[in-house]
């Protein structure tokens, strides 16, 4: 079915909306002369609830695809935009108040952080390969602006600049492998692309080549070991604010590429990236918890936290398309929402019990927090065990789901191993536990943050809390979104 | 109205909300929390009590059903119920937070709200255990219970506490993962987590093996079998009292009832063919664990020893049923055998938990575990040298307490099996009687040996009442074991029956 182009243009709406408001954003911050730039930070965050409603008047019954399949919307996409925009909504109330205490709020923060949200938002939709890397460039660099903002720091410049090296690095990879890809099949489009490669008769070397390079790119953006390196040293230089948007919302947007790359365009390869996605998820899984043992760090135990969850996240993917059933990936939407919920929980921590002249973030810090603040110790309790994978909380669902799709389609081997490394994973998540209820404070840990971000926190905590006893909701719209 | 009341329901979340009412107000108001607590236990012991009446004697089908769908999309619910294996061990956990609570009353200092509310929300997740009726609920409950156990140790405890609560919630979430890859799988069959459908459903010998031993890394962890018993001791020794006691008296009973409820009924043949090995292990825990108690200095880790020996007896008893069985059907003497393993169980619980509250009687005073550091103690403290005079001999076994039902039973049910395994076992009866009485002797007898021990003053009347009521329960089930036997008959006939048929395809 074509339609005229301008017709089609009302499938775009949410992401027209933002890319001007973005631009509104970025004019009023231009003539704003007020200090701590409220208007900025509310207009801002006027745009992302706009985006949200948007999104979900345009949700779609079914799956369509438009712009000559280049883009498409379905109820998938729907759920993903809506996890994206409302972490960064989160966000950006975190980063408003952590960089407004240390006199370091800058306008542009929040326009390079819309525009991230677009790159991300093109992403989930995006239905060629072509698009694909569009949105993944407008987000990358964007993200790679957040990471700098801070041209004082040097740590946050040298994260800055390893991250972009290495990104870049990755993009071009990606690059490589969609070109080869398209060189073989002459399309960009991923359905067509499936259907070349299931009438293609000859040899798959050459497909398998490409396949390795478009791996190797999503591997990079989800931080899977081994194409990890840059992930602990950019979660730790970056500004806590940025280092809590790294780790929500571009997880979504990687997940949404890894699942349109994969299982709309190479689902009829799945053999052979199946077994690179098992490599790269054990790897991950066990690099990343026995690594994270060691930090002193709190950023940075979180970050090596974070590729031990891409581990767990790819293995959700395996199952792929299953010829019947249609896509099966459930277990692995539900995980990257779930993850996502409990990643702001814990850097928002993080930024919660820092000040402008102590950043709390390493572990010592923690020591004895509950003896003065039982409310928020308890609140990082959750979301610890939840990380953990114990039960009642979230996290667990998450791990459960997973494994349980790991040995539906018959991995057994797997599920053992990946149960296994959650419980070596468990004992760094214990000893926050351990330090800020068993240990006695050194100094007498006061909170300053203000009112919203304790509310944000708390509310966060208690949604994972609640959504422990409660997941069947949440479970069910992943798998009906994926039915159809 | 009693008739609608959601009983199942109201003994898992009332002490969990009570919990959470006494963490928002905090230390404030230290009596009234106190109290509040007290009450909330009491509540839940009532309505325990309320379920023992009102249990159906004659009927093996689960009772006090509640149901609703809780993850429509899997095909999870919220689904309870209980039969004469978990209603006795529903009133143990009841019948031992309300002692925890009073042996906690003037002894806790720092953090009471937050003591008495992990103790109330431990207690609603155990009793939440011995009611699912779905795997999953089963394991939600089963983990979740570790966090408040995790913190009373590591909070309350000693000074090694951090060493061994770490290791205590590690080893068990260790064992408890592979009982979830055992139940998805499991799952992946059948499409269904209620265990009475798993228990319908047919398994070749080799998935029954590798789903018996992913069971068995859960269970033996919580039991503990030997070897993975380690971390009792650790754990004993650091936790409070409170703890030690919930620890001893209820949460290893979980590893017997997991094996009564999911190992024995889904994988029977397995269970069947494993039965020397696993009878082999108890005996080990048995005989070795005896001797290892033996040798102890401090009193609780030879409580702690004590019980990994003791319970021994609750393994041996379930799997010594399978050589029973083939020798002569699911009759009288299989049925004795597990009777004797849940016997054991409750009487252990008692037994232990009293023998814990009194270490923890002299401690409170003395602050000190080392038997060397006391001696003569009767001199001092008559009333407590008589009731704990009780336990010891309980625990060695004395025919008239309820230590000796349930040993004298495995025993028995044992030599019909094999004589030379029921003359392994009986050496506990030795053992248990050396191990303890000889403590007994060193800490209570003879010449007043310091200072210390001379000033002390006998048990308060709060510690007469927990003691008392602890003594009353052990002489009761040791004297009438009677109604305990006629709660579990029809369920245990019935499980025999279940388990002597095959289930390979």
């Amino acid at each position: 079915m074509m339609m005229p182009i301008t017709a089609e243009m009302m499938f775009v709406v949410p992401e027209l909306a933002l890319l001007v408001l973005a631009c509104l954003v970025l004019l009023c911050d231009v003539f704003s002369t007020s200090e701590n730039k409220p208007l900025t930070y509310w207009l801002a965050q006027v745009s992302l609830v706009v985006v949200i409603v948007l999104v979900i008047c345009f949700n779609p019954e079914e799956r369509i695809s438009v712009f000559h399949n280049h883009f498409i919307l379905d109820p998938l996409s729907t759920v993903l935009k809506v996890t994206v925009c409302a972490a960064s909504l989160v966000v950006f109330l975190f980063s408003y108040h952590y960089f407004k205490a240390r006199g370091q709020l800058q306008g542009e923060y929040f326009v390079i952080g819309l525009f991230a949200v677009l790159g991300m938002l093109v992403m989930i939709s995006a239905y060629s390969m072509l698009s694909v890397y569009l949105g993944l460039e407008l987000m990358s660099l964007s993200l790679y602006a957040l990471v700098a903002m801070n041209r004082e720091s040097g740590t946050a410049s040298e994260a800055a600049m390893k991250y972009f090296v290495l990104g870049a690095l990755a993009s071009g990879l990606l690059l490589y492998g969609i070109s080869i890809l398209y060189g073989i099949s002459g399309t960009l489009v991923l359905p067509e692309l499936a259907g070349y490669i299931s009438s293609h008769t000859g040899s798959r070397i050459a497909l398998t080549f490409g396949l390795v390079f478009v791996v190797v790119g999503i591997a990079f953006k989800l931080g899977a070991v081994p194409f990890h390196t840059w992930l602990p040293d950019v979660y730790e230089g970056s500004p806590t604010a940025v280092t809590l948007f790294l780790a929500s919302a571009p997880k979504v947007a990687a997940f949404a590429m890894a699942v349109r790359l994969l299982v709309d365009g190479l689902q009829p390869l799945h053999v052979d990236w199946q077994g690179m996605l098992i490599i790269l998820s054990v790897l991950s899984m066990a690099a990343g918890n026995i690594i994270a043992i060691s930090q002193t760090n709190i950023k940075r135990m979180l970050a090596y936290s974070a590729i031990a969850h891409a581990g767990f996240l790819i293995l959700g993917i395996l199952p792929g398309l299953d010829a019947g059933a249609g896509a099966t990936y459930a277990a692995a939407l539900f995980y990257v929402i779930s993850y996502v919920i409990m990643s702001l929980g814990a850097f928002g921590f993080i930024i919660l019990s820092g000040s402008a002249d102590h950043e709390a973030d390493q572990l010592t810090d923690f020591k004895g927090f509950a003896e003065f603040n039982p409310w928020f110790a308890f609140i990082m309790l959750v979301f610890m065990f939840s990380l953990a994978g114990v039960p009642p909380f979230l996290g667990f669902w998450a791990k459960w789901f997973v494994i349980k799709e790991v040995i539906a389609i018959g991995h057994i081997w797997l599920a053992i191993l990946a149960v296994i490394f959650s419980v070596v994973g468990a004992y760094y998540y214990l000893r926050i536990v351990k330090l800020m209820y068993f240990d006695q404070p050194d100094t007498m840990p006061a909170i300053v943050a203000g009112r919203q971000v304790r509310l944000m926190i708390s509310f966060n905590g208690l949604a994972v809390l609640v959504l422990g006893f409660v997941p069947g909701e949440l479970i069910r719209i992943c798998t009906t979104v994926l039915m159809g | 109205m009693v008739q609608y009341l959601p009983i199942l329901s109201l003994l898992v979340w009332a002490p969990i909300l009570g919990g959470l009412v006494i963490l928002c107000v905090g230390d404030r108001m230290r009596d009234s929390v106190k109290l509040f607590t007290l009450l909330v236990s009491l509540v839940a012991l009532l309505l325990s009590i309320l379920l023992y009446l009102r249990f159906d004697t004659t009927t093996a089908l689960m009772q006090f059903v509640e149901y609703s769908e809780w993850i429509s999309t899997f095909n999870i619910n919220y689904h309870l119920g209980v039969d004469g294996i978990s209603v006795p061990l529903i009133m143990l956990t009841t019948f031992t937070t309300v002692l925890v609570v009073i042996a906690g009353w003037v002894v806790i200092e720092s953090r009471l709200s937050q003591y008495m509310a992990s103790f109330l929300i431990l207690e609603g997740l155990m009793n939440g255990v011995f009611v699912s009726m779905d795997a999953i609920l089963f394991y939600f409950f089963w983990e979740a219970m570790l966090i408040p156990m995790f913190l009373i140790i590591g909070v309350w405890g000693g000074p090694r506490r951090v060493y061994a609560t770490i290791k205590f919630f590690l080893y068990t979430f260790l064992g408890s993962v592979f009982m979830l890859v055992a139940l998805l799988y499991l799952y992946s069959k059948m499409g269904s987590f209620y265990i009475l459908d798993l228990y319908r459903l047919p398994l070749s010998l080799e998935a029954q093996k590798w789903i018996f031993i992913a069971f068995l890394l859960a269970f033996a962890v919580k039991v503990p079998m030997w070897p993975v018993h380690t971390w009792l001791p650790d754990a004993h020794v650091e936790a409070p009292t409170g703890g030690s006691v919930i620890l001893a008296a209820i949460m290893l009973k979980m590893g017997g009832y997991g094996f009564i409820r999911f190992s024995l009924p889904i994988t029977p043949d397995a269970s069947a063919e494993l039965a020397n090995f696993m009878i082999v292990l108890s005996l080990i825990a048995i005989v070795y664990i005896g001797f290892v108690a033996l040798v102890q200095q401090d009193m609780k880790k030879l409580i702690a020893y004590s019980s990994v020996s003791h319970m021994g007896f609750v393994t041996l008893g379930f799997f010594i049923v399978f050589s029973l069985i083939s020798q002569s059907g699911p009759g009288t003497d299989a049925v004795m055998g597990l009777a004797g393993g849940m016997m054991q169980m409750i009487s252990h619980g008692l037994i232990s938990a009293a023998l814990f509250l009194c270490v923890g009687v002299m401690y409170d005073r003395v602050h000190s575990r080392q038997i060397a550091d006391y001696g003569g103690v009767a001199n001092t403290m008559p009333v407590f040298a008589s009731f704990m005079m009780l336990f010891a001999m309980a625990n060695a076994g004395l025919p008239g307490t309820s230590g000796f039902v349930g040993e004298f039973l495995v025993i028995l049910a044992s030599f019909h099996a094999n004589a030379w395994i029921a003359v392994a076992a009986a050496s506990v009866l030795i053992l248990g009687a050396a191990y303890t009485l000889w403590m007994y002797k060193r800490v209570i007898f003879g010449d007043v040996a310091n200072e210390q021990v001379a000033g002390l003053q006998d048990i308060s009347l709060r510690e007469t009442l927990f003691l008392a009521l602890l003594a009353g329960a052990v002489l009761l089930l040791g004297l009438w074991p009677a109604p305990l036997f006629e709660l579990m008959e029809t369920t245990l006939n019935h499980l025999a029956e279940h388990i002597s048929q095959s289930k390979i395809i």
